[in-house]
């Protein structure tokens, strides 16, 4: 019995991804071809998809390489353009303490953008169960898996071709954020939320490094925050 | 600094950037309104990356009924508050925006 639960939340965690990688394939494509024309050799380009593993802090690192920034600028670089996951990192931090240090490890390494995306989505939706963490992995690890397939395959075979920027799958992945942003918006401090984040990220969008967005989710909170807060 | 050096600081860094409260919160006693504040953390983050997409295809902004992401994303969004799936959500979206391309002529521009 045991054992079908954690199956079946692994194989919910993987089907659920799915959907998203119609997204991420064409980035890691990208990656693969930009690290090489960055002058990266095929192995670096792939060790960063595996040790760095973060799509936008990967461009842009491999980019900052290519121009011969100094490294402990695009270390600072890198740092910044990921902080986000902190706040992924809390969010999910109450629905993982029950789990032992490898567990929380191994799920702290997979927890990007798109897994962090389903993954909240479904325990906010489905409630903590003891064998939850196995959608998280199911998610994580297909995620991880379609990254270095497509990183590897954008090395090989994309060297120098170029993918249209205006390339229409890119539009998944904002798609698939709508599908499990929408459904969430339950009361009026989440709708609130979402919207003034929405203008703060849109106005902000310009700032360097994701620290717009970075700007506008604290603030987005903030607002949450402060409307649940009032009497109704 | 050697490429090896850079990926594996930056590798170390964006780790524990993800760890950081994983680790932290058994820990230490975080105040109320910060575990109050969680609800609130992804559709604040996701909201904040689906807008500009939106708005500014392409990085650079384009309110307009002329920008075929935005009305696939009004779409989109239709179609997940009434349905609440994510692969009809995904498949209307992706058909409006192709349609829409289509009609302003944008289409493999």
């Amino acid at each position: 019995m045991i054992m079908k639960n954690r199956k079946q939340e692994f194989w919910s965690g993987v089907r659920d991804e799915a959907p998203i990688l119609l997204g991420v394939v064409p980035f890691g494509l990208l990656f693969g071809a930009l690290a090489i024309s960055a002058h990266l050799s095929s192995l670096a380009a792939q060790a960063m998809s595996s040790i760095i593993f973060a799509g936008s802090a990967q461009f842009i690192a491999a980019q900052l390489v290519g121009t011969g920034t100094s490294g402990l600028v695009i270390l600072l670089v890198v740092f910044v353009v990921n902080l986000r996951h902190a706040l992924y990192s809390a969010s999910v931090a109450p629905h993982v303490r029950h789990l032992g240090t490898g567990w929380k490890l191994l799920l702290s390494y997979l927890l990007t953008d798109e897994a962090y995306a389903v993954t909240i989505t479904h325990y906010n939706r489905e409630g903590d169960l003891p064998d939850r963490h196995w959608y998280f992995l199911g998610a994580g690890l297909t995620l991880w898996s379609a990254w270095q397939a497509s990183t590897a395959v954008g090395i090989f075979i994309f060297i120098g071709a170029q993918i249209p920027a205006n390339w229409p799958l890119s539009f998944v992945l904002p798609l698939t954020f709508i599908a499990l942003v929408v459904p969430a918006l339950k009361d009026r401090a989440g709708v609130a939320a979402a919207l003034v984040a929405g203008l703060v990220g849109l106005l902000a969008f310009n700032f360097p490094y994701k620290t717009g967005l970075l700007l506008a989710a604290l603030i987005g909170i903030i607002t949450g925050l402060v409307i649940e807060g009032r009497p109704k | 600094m050697n490429i090896w050096v850079i990926m594996i600081i930056g590798g170390l860094l964006t780790f524990a950037t993800r760890l950081s409260f994983i680790f932290l919160l058994d820990r230490i006693n975080v105040p109320d309104w910060f575990r109050r504040g969680l609800r609130f953390v992804p559709v604040a983050v996701l909201s904040a990356i689906i807008l500009p997409e939106l708005t500014s295809p392409n990085n650079t902004l384009f309110l307009s009924w002329r920008n075929p992401q935005l009305l696939a994303g009004m779409v989109a969004i239709l179609v997940a508050w009434r349905t609440k799936n994510v692969l009809l959500t995904i498949l209307a979206g992706m058909a409006a925006l192709v349609v829409i391309q289509l009609l302003f002529g944008h289409f493999g521009v």
